[in-house]
């Protein structure tokens, strides 16, 4: 292949700061592999504009110069209409990266090279990137890369993205494709004769008017005049500044004479374009791949028949699940007493450090009675099992067992008219309800994704756990403490979350019989081979993209919420705190669901965060006007009787705690996705009057 | 020769020939995106503990798939030698 250095890449030209490179590739192909292996801790998230699809940028030193990588959307296609595929697409075609990476899946080239091939048609400079060597050499699979350079016609370079020692090599390659010259590229695909013949006619045009193309080939944009996509000839136009479905309208008639004398319609070209890119694959894969005796695919299958088993799936998804928890409520209870410890040292000192310069009283309460109380509660009551449980949960993700747990529970959640993916979004939930619902993007139909969006609250997030374990642990479990009592907990616990699973499934099949009618679409889920987790990126992954993330939020409602709190605590009207004439105004009512004033009243006030509802119950019927500690579970346990708690108010407090109004986090989270007032209030109301509900009733029959 | 049928009449273990894909425009899309068009070999290779979906291998691919839309899959059996 001969390589020129003629024309320095576009952005040189155009000013831009950075060279720019897309990284394109199927799901499940270890593309964020490739895309965190290159940029390190140097990368930015976000949304796509407009969209609710995430986007992430990095720089990356490269070989000799830096360059910004823009990761796209996993898509097994360009052609679709799904937002994902358009923002890929779009970025391709119209926002000239300088050249684009496609990550590869070396055990299954034949599928990936569809994509690859569309994106030769449409991008300047494309570097195809086989991954997962050492995966196909397990499964005895062998990938001719030269042959498939030769029969692509752009680089083709296999790597191991696990491997640190890969990416050199790629950083190489990456800067011999960005100073090739941006010339006539040849497509490797042939369409039917028929479509070939239609498509010179729109390029002969295209090419005696000489109209600018701003690097796309006129081939390409021939095809897509042709194939009539209204999106992209929107975006096209935008793009060129001329419409030219407008301006080559007579050539285009004929075209689509011509084709239509051959007997095929409008419609079918995009189908014929679609089957020539399969087809063009099917040929390539054929010369390119050979295959021995496959050895590991025996072990998936047959870990795939107990993982999805008749029998034993379902056993083992709430074994899991139960270890998942055991391990996160076990594991805890260690660094939460160190940072209680390590935090009131810091008030202390802080309130040292006031009292030195002379600040009022008012103000040192404010501060640390109030502000600072609440927000190192919130920290250190749930940073901890947030930073063990999204770690697990990143590992069973990474290790492929997720999609079968989706795979599993799908049958279920159709019967409510709802989606498999569904299953995952509400186990996101169980670590943070906002992340849960922000996960809900990887449900395609929008129907589908309401339900899981609305329904996502109604299993406890890791702010409620806590309070659930310290409620079980006080009326309920035997034993003390130990192994015995910590396994009987999280057995408890599980029993209330298969509760929580429960509510889930009823209030989708009655959302999708009221509110959101209609029928199933269309299911679809690759279900990827299993892999070893990447335990180091899994921890940095889900420290920095959910467990910060959700701590940040946390954080900046917790402050405001402190400030409250000591309000109400601390002004006095008639003899009784703002606190006590709230609760015993919401007295009667809260009686009525087997609950009191200040049981209701703390969960308003923990509105903004659920882990603080507790502290603020133990700080009320304390009346000392600001949270404490109280040194055992004993010790809550007889304050809580005291008060008037019986067997029955606990699992009411319990069912109130699984099915209440989503905090505050999440609710906002809910209206960014659904971008309507209406559908988050339907957010709030459901799971506040499931809750009502059972609470009345419970109350009703064993009060 | 009556070995003519539907895709989700394929017992596991058994592959066959995708003869017409029958399902409507946004789901053939996706079908077709993941490898799957007339003539492509399909394996069923295993059913999930509700009887349904069913994965589906082809092109080195797995592929969960919805009764009610495997159904729309016209394909003939493939007579193993």
């Amino acid at each position: 292949m001969s390589i020129k250095r003629k024309q320095p890449p576009k952005s040189l030209q155009s000013g831009r700061q950075y060279t720019t490179v897309a990284l394109a590739g199927n799901p499940n192909v270890g593309k964020s592999t490739v895309f965190n292996a290159l940029t390190g801790m140097n990368q930015h998230t976000g949304n796509w504009p407009g969209k609710t699809v995430e986007s992430a940028k990095g720089i990356c030193k490269g070989a000799k110069t830096p360059f910004e990588l823009v990761d796209l959307p996993g898509t097994y296609s360009l052609l679709s209409h799904s937002p994902e595929e358009e923002i890929a697409r779009n970025f391709i075609c119209f926002d000239s990266p300088d050249a684009v990476i496609v990550v590869c899946d070396a055990t299954a080239i034949e599928r990936n090279l569809n994509l690859v091939l569309q994106i030769i048609e449409c991008a300047s400079r494309t570097l195809v990137c086989v991954n997962l060597l050492d995966e196909a050499k397990r499964k005895q699979i062998t990938v001719d890369l030269e042959k498939l350079q030769a029969l692509l016609g752009v680089r083709v370079i296999g790597i191991t993205a696990r491997r640190k020692d890969s990416l050199s090599p790629l950083l190489q390659t990456l800067d011999e494709v960005l100073s090739q010259e941006v010339g006539s590229r040849t497509s490797p695909v042939r369409y039917p004769t028929s479509v070939e013949s239609a498509i010179d006619i729109p390029v002969r045009a295209l090419e005696e008017k000489q109209i600018s193309l701003k690097g796309l080939t006129p081939r390409f944009v021939a095809l897509k005049l042709l194939e009539g996509n209204e999106a992209f000839l929107h975006e096209m136009k935008r793009y060129l500044g001329t419409d030219l479905s407008a301006e080559l309208s007579e050539e285009l008639l004929l075209a689509k004479r011509q084709l239509q004398a051959l007997g095929s319609s409008q419609d079918s070209v995009t189908d014929l374009i679609a089957k020539a890119f399969v087809s063009t694959a099917e040929q390539i894969s054929a010369s390119v791949v050979r295959k021995g005796e496959p050895k590991k695919a025996d072990l998936d299958a047959r870990l795939d028949r107990i993982l999805t088993g008749k029998w034993t799936a379902y056993p083992i998804m709430l074994l899991l699940l139960g270890l998942v928890f055991w391990i996160t409520i076990s594991l805890a209870n260690y660094p939460s007493a160190w940072l209680s410890v390590l935090f009131s040292f810091l008030l202390s000192c802080i309130g040292e450090g006031l009292s030195v310069v002379g600040a009022p009283e008012w103000v040192q309460s404010v501060l640390l009675d109030g502000v600072l109380l609440v927000l190192a509660r919130v920290v250190s009551v749930m940073l901890p099992p947030m930073a063990i449980f999204f770690p697990l949960f990143t590992i069973l993700e990474d290790a492929g067992y997720l999609p079968r747990v989706a795979y599993n529970l799908d049958r279920p959640f159709a019967a409510c008219s709802a989606c498999g993916k569904q299953a995952l979004t509400t186990c996101m939930g169980f670590g943070c309800n906002a992340v849960g619902v922000t996960g809900c993007r990887i449900i395609d139909s929008p129907r589908e994704r309401l339900l899981a969006i609305l329904t996502n609250s109604l299993v406890p997030c890791n702010g409620r756990f806590p309070a659930l374990i310290a409620i079980l642990s006080m009326f309920f479990v035997i034993g003390g403490t130990g192994l015995l009592a910590s396994l009987h907990s999280a057995l408890l616990l599980t029993l209330l979350i298969l509760l929580s699973l429960g509510a889930t499934l009823l209030c989708t099949w009655l959302l999708s019989r009221t509110l959101l009618k209609g029928i199933p679409s269309s299911f679809c889920l690759e279900i990827p081979p299993f892999r070893p987790p990447q335990i180091k990126k899994v921890l940095l992954r889900s420290v920095l993209d959910r467990t910060l993330f959700v701590l940040g939020r946390a954080v900046t409602v917790a402050l405001p919420a402190g400030l409250v709190l000591w309000l109400l605590t601390n002004l006095f009207v008639g003899g009784e705190s703002l606190f006590s004439h709230c609760a015993n105004f919401l007295d009667p009512f809260a009686q009525l669901l087997g609950l009191d004033g200040c049981i209701l009243m703390a969960f308003i006030l923990g509105f903004p965060a659920n882990e603080i509802v507790i502290p603020i119950l133990t700080m009320a019927y304390l009346q000392s006007g600001s949270m404490v500690e109280l040194s055992s579970i004993a010790d809550m346990k007889l304050l809580f009787t005291e008060n008037g708690w019986t067997p029955v108010t606990a699992v009411c407090v319990l069912i109130f705690f699984l099915f209440h109004w989503p905090c505050s986090t999440t609710l906002w989270t809910v209206k960014k996705e659904t971008g309507s007032i209406g559908w988050t209030v339907v957010a709030a109301c459901l799971p506040t009057v499931l809750g009502m509900l059972l609470c009345a009733l419970i109350h009703l029959v064993f009060g | 020769m009556n070995d003519c049928m539907r895709l989700d009449e394929l017992l596991p273990g058994r592959r066959a020939l995708v003869l017409s894909l029958e399902n409507e425009e946004a789901m053939r899309r996706r079908l077709r995106d993941m490898g799957m068009i007339e003539g492509t070999v399909v394996e069923c290779v295993g059913i999930s503990p509700c009887r349904d979906p069913v994965c589906y291998r082809f092109r080195g691919t797995t592929v969960a798939l919805r009764r009610r839309d495997s159904r729309s899959i016209r394909v003939r059996l493939v007579i193993e030698t």
